[in-house]
């Protein structure tokens, strides 16, 4: 914290509640003057005198003895608070002019604004947390989803500094292998040969591989999914996204700020976020700042993870569907294919007392999608062919799909995931300078200039720990915190 | 009857030599105080200096202006350059000695120098006044005043002899112990535990079969320790190399009950790296036969060193196990070998200077630290040495941080981590080892000692300047000349390197593995000729610069990097107790141990990382 004017004997006063109108808002004071402060407005039982972890009703007055408003306050009497000092909370009634007034009047009593990320600092500082634990505080206020909130909750369980313990541990016993040969070179020992070197240490860069790879699934599931979806106009796009998200619709909303130019939603399926891009809006641009908009898009959908394909069943033949699939795969992409309108296909048949089935077979399987369909069965692709967005036919199968892509198998209950994206650099860092010290074992460079290079890597896997500890690395850390937790 | 001296330094062993002359050649007035004037600077234990990693700090302790270096290259009787296979900071000098010579030559050293007074009695005790030491006060009751004291008591301090069931005070074999001083540390609140150390027996050179053993001659081309113009060696003596055997462990186990180590007679720690025999026989019972150096003791003499024999089991049971070993059938021995026990004080006690933190101007070196070895001994003393005088001359003290030297690495050790057994140097205890190399000790420490004022430094420094000079030179060249195909392309083929189809400059050459200048000038005679104009050690020195650049290069990155770290200061009175974010633990050590960066800090074991951001946000980083 290059500028950070920590005091630990004052006590400090945030919203701990997002900026914003809502039901209530919460108010934290946190240090030893924080219920003196918040005993002289607050009319009700004398707090100084409650137990811990007691909640009382009363009001804050002015000092002209105005009710400001009625609130619940919140003890929490140090050590036995997040910060391990004494905290109390004060929830109010949401209007943000009222929280306001009640700050106002806190800090007029000798409390202090919180600097953004003062009140976790304390926490680290008193000793409530180690480094990572701090940092997931961070992801898990940021987290959005419960799948990332897991993520954050089992960083802050100490989950990735056991892995690195455990990776360091290794390169640590490794590291002795080859340093025995340096300084008991004269020694009457056997020493560890090449190819044995070889092995361990890919068998540790595998280890920090899988880590590694977890990063893209652990970063995708804290900032979301990115999920294009394509498809010819009129192929059903925003009724099939309609449908989508109906369910979900309290936790639907648009991004704001920046990202506004995309038409993107975000769909929460089982805990996971998808970020659902509709490329709909792709050819619209009159203007430069809709231009500007447009690429925005662009690069998202390059960026995107799932690209979700829909074409009208009743009207594409699959050769077409594979054409446009090539135009929009981006190598590494997840596919869904998803055949819209069977609806129609069911009317024609109820109308034309078609027989269904032997219609399908001749129209889709037989005739058109034999080759097709094994191609994209071998790339992966998964395909629905009989959706229909318009009666919710297989929605919930679109979703048990999604997941399927979005994770995988690829998160099972204790696996380690790497969210954060100092971790993964400093994980890549390790793994390249293990590259570097393959290659020279694989060289025939001598052992001091292996040994250099794994314990470069083991200094990388000290920057996760926080065995090497920068003022840097501090300040990125705290100042990536909201305010109030 | 005694002046005040600037400089007491009690004991002359390595660390009190080195002490004497470092204290000496600042300026100070010297006195070294020692039992026996006939045992000055005796290698107790095998009659060698240098070795991995010990060999660099004899390099250092040259380059700082210490003697060690400068005795052992008049005294040596053989020379090998260890590690030589591996790159060019493992390789690590180390030589015979002749056991007498050495010691002699230490001593008219000593006595040359007009600064070094000496007595000869045991000192009993030290004189503090006002937690300050005033003087030293020996076994006759005399008290010798003087402005600091520098403790260099090796293994004498209650010191006790194991062999077998026999045991009998002494610091070394035939030598009284030194008594009284533990006892008045412990009053004056210092801490003090028990170290083990062992020693193998002598025996008759005459009486064993040279040729039933291995034969391991010195380099070809010897080198030498110090950076002055020390006479090079013209002969040397070889050591042999022999095994011991199943038939030798099994008669060594029938003196097991009857060993001080099993039975529980010694208490103190031995060394993991440097066990007796008997404890390589326990330990590793799956090993068969165990390697034992067969070193002479001098040019002359018959008395032969068995190193890796160290034992304190019974003497029968060594003579009749030795007996068993090749090329030993009809040996004859002098003394056998003993194990000894005697006081250390736990190093933390101390400060980065080396003075101790309970009375001022007191400095300890060696042994009495914890430490093992004559090079640690030596560095610590010669440290002590200037530290004392800068002490008296109340200037900031001289301390060598870990990116700077071996010296750095081992007394921060000391100081930050303490140690349990006896310490020794390893290279893999230095973080920066690339930068920490024998071929420029002189380019790192010359410097350092000639600004601190050390007597006599412009003859090194002069050819510090030349040796920086001539690899600038050399590099220049290499950097500008090309290697042309028709000449170089038979030696590169002939050490496995591709061969060059166009010309390429030669500095791309040289760093090419199994490439050596060595190699290049003998298929380039112009480059011959340039060459000759420098000598072999400042070649080599160049060479390493650059072939190795870029290794270097990445290691004083990381040094930077740390640096960050070393360079916040932390002030002794910090009041560590007022910060209870740091852990219990954490403010209990940092109290205690007091360190002086945050580096330091982060080297102490109990003290975590959250630690350490606590410490730099309260120190306002």
């Amino acid at each position: 914290m290059a500028n950070s004017n920590y005091i630990p004997g004052d006590t400090i006063v945030a919203l701990a509640t997002p900026q914003g109108v809502g039901a209530i808002g919460v108010i934290r004071l946190s240090g030893p003057k924080a219920i003196a402060i918040c005993d002289s407005v607050f009319y009700g039982k004398q707090l100084s005198e409650q137990a811990s972890h007691t909640i009382h009703f009363g009001t804050i007055r002015s000092d002209e003895g105005n009710v400001i408003d009625e609130v619940l306050v919140s003890l929490f009497i140090a050590p036995k608070s997040y910060t391990k000092e004494n905290v109390v909370e004060i929830s109010g009634h949401g209007s943000p002019y009222i929280l306001q007034q009640i700050i106002q009047i806190l800090i007029k009593k000798g409390a202090r604004m919180a600097q953004p990320g003062e009140f976790t600092l304390r926490a680290f500082l008193n000793g409530q947390m180690d480094l990572s634990q701090a940092e997931a505080v961070a992801d898990l206020i940021a987290a959005n989803s419960q799948a990332s909130h897991q993520i954050a909750m089992q960083q802050m369980r100490g989950g990735i500094s056991t892995e690195i313990q455990k990776l360091r541990r290794e390169l640590i016993d490794f590291a002795a292998l080859i340093e025995l040969e340096l300084d008991f070179g004269e020694e009457d020992v056997e020493f560890a040969d090449r190819k044995k070197l070889e092995n361990l240490i890919i068998k540790i860069k595998n280890l920090l591989q899988t880590l590694m790879d977890s990063f893209r699934l652990g970063n995708a599931l804290k900032e979301g999914i990115n999920t294009v979806i394509a498809g010819r106009p009129n192929a059903g796009k925003s009724t099939l996204l309609n449908a989508l998200l109906q369910e979900d619709r309290a936790i639907v909303s648009d991004i704001a700020g920046t990202t506004r130019d995309l038409i993107e939603e975000i769909l929460n399926i089982d805990g996971i976020t998808f970020r659902l891009i509709d490329t709909a809006g792709l050819r619209e641009a009159t203007d430069t700042i809709e231009a500007i908009g447009i690429k925005k898009t662009l690069e998202k959908v390059n960026q995107s993870s799932i690209l979700v394909y829909v074409y009208d069943s009743f009207d594409l033949e699959p050769p077409q569907v594979k054409e446009d699939i090539a135009k929009l795969y981006k190598e590494g992409m997840k596919v869904l294919i998803i055949g819209n309108k069977s609806d129609m296909i069911e009317n024609m048949y109820n109308q034309q007392a078609l027989q269904y089935d032997k219609y399908y077979k001749e129209k889709y399987q037989k005739e058109n999608w034999g080759g097709i369909h094994k191609e994209f069965e071998e790339r992966g692709f998964l395909h629905i062919k009989e959706v229909s967005a318009k009666t919710n036919r297989n929605i919930i199968l679109i979703k048990r799909y999604l997941i399927n892509l979005a994770i995988g198998d690829g998160l099972t209950a204790n696996q380690t995931i790497v969210a954060n994206s100092r971790h993964y650099e400093a994980l890549s860092g390790a793994h390249q300078s293990l590259d570097q010290a393959l290659t020279n074992l694989q060289s025939g460079i001598t052992g001091d200039f292996v040994a250099m290079d794994i314990r470069h890597a083991l200094n990388y896997l000290g920057e996760i720990t926080g065995e090497i500890s920068t003022d840097d690395l501090l300040d990125s850390i705290f100042t990536r915190f909201c305010i109030g937790k | 009857m005694f002046p005040e001296y600037d400089v007491i330094v009690v004991g002359g062993g390595h660390a009190g030599c080195e002490a004497a002359v470092a204290a000496a050649n600042l300026g100070s007035k010297v006195m070294l105080a020692t039992m026996n004037m006939q045992t000055i600077a005796q290698m107790s234990c095998n009659p060698a200096m240098g070795g991995v990693a010990k060999g660099q700090i004899v390099r250092e302790v040259d380059a700082l202006g210490g003697y060690s270096g400068i005795v052992t290259d008049h005294t040596m009787i053989q020379f090998r350059m260890l590690n030589r296979s591996k790159g060019p900071a493992m390789w690590s000098p180390r030589a015979q000695s002749d056991r007498m010579l050495f010691a002699q030559k230490w001593r008219m050293l000593l006595e040359a120098h007009p600064n070094v007074d000496f007595w000869q009695e045991m000192v009993k005790g030290i004189v503090v006044k006002d937690g300050r030491v005033v003087g030293v006060r020996t076994g006759m009751g005399l008290e010798i005043p003087a402005k600091s004291v520098v403790l260099t008591n090796g293994t004498f301090l209650n010191g006790l002899i194991h062999i077998g069931e026999k045991q009998f005070g002494g610091g070394r074999a035939g030598e009284k112990a030194a008594t009284g001083i533990t006892e008045q540390l412990l009053e004056l609140g210092f801490e003090s535990g028990r170290m083990k150390t062992g020693t193998p027996p002598r025996v008759d050179g005459r009486s064993l079969d040279w040729d039933a053993m291995e034969l391991q001659p010195g380099d070809e081309k010897p080198g030498k320790f110090s950076y002055t113009d020390t006479p090079k060696m013209a002969k040397q003596r070889p050591c042999h190399v022999t095994y011991t055997n199943k038939k030798v462990h099994d008669m060594l186990k029938t003196g097991f009950e009857r060993s001080p180590m099993f039975n529980g007679r010694i208490r103190g720690l031995g060394p993991r790296y440097c066990p007796s025999i008997e404890d390589k026989i326990d330990r590793f019972a799956d090993r068969d036969r165990h390697q034992l150096f067969v070193e002479p003791e001098g040019w002359d003499t018959i008395e032969v060193y068995v190193n890796g024999f160290s034992s304190s089991l019974p003497e029968d049971v060594q003579f009749e196990a030795m007996r068993l070993i090749p090329g030993f059938e009809n040996a004859k021995m002098f003394r056998p070998g003993y194990a000894i026990e005697y006081d250390y004080f736990p190093p933390v006690q101390l400060r980065s200077s080396l003075e101790t933190r309970l009375v001022k101007n007191l400095f300890f070196a060696g042994q009495i630290n914890g430490t093992t070895g004559y090079e640690e001994a030596a560095c610590q003393g010669l440290m002590a040495g200037f530290n004392a005088h800068l002490a008296v001359a109340e200037e900031e003290p001289f301390i060598l941080e870990r990116s700077e030297a071996y010296i750095g690495v081992l007394i921060d050790d000391l100081v930050t981590k303490g140690t349990e057994e006896p310490y020794r140097m390893f290279t893999s205890r230095a973080e920066y080892r690339i930068l920490l190399r024998q071929d420029n000790a002189d380019i790192r420490l010359t410097p350092i000692a000639e600004k601190m004022g050390v007597k006599d430094m412009a003859q090194r420094m002069e050819k510090v300047q030349t040796k920086q000079e001539a690899a600038k030179e050399i590099e220049k060249y290499f950097k500008n000349t090309s290697a042309d195909p028709n000449l170089v392309n038979g030696y590169l083929e002939s050490v496995g390197s591709k061969p060059l189809s166009q010309k390429v400059k030669l500095r791309q050459v040289l760093v090419r593995p199994h490439v050596s200048i060595e190699g290049l000038r003998g298929v380039m005679p112009e480059l011959d000729n340039i060459l000759n104009n420098y000598i072999n050690e400042n070649i080599e020195y160049a060479e390493v610069e650059m072939k190795y650049a870029g290794y270097i290069t990445k290691e004083q990155e990381m040094v930077d990097k740390m640096n960050r770290l070393e360079s916040v200061r932390l002030y002794e009175n910090f009041d560590y107790a007022s910060v209870t974010a740091l852990s219990a633990e954490a403010r209990e050590k940092l109290a205690r141990l007091k360190p002086r960066t945050i580096g330091q800090a982060s080297r102490i074991s109990g003290v975590s990382p959250s630690d350490i951001s606590v410490l730099l946000v309260h120190v306002g980083r």
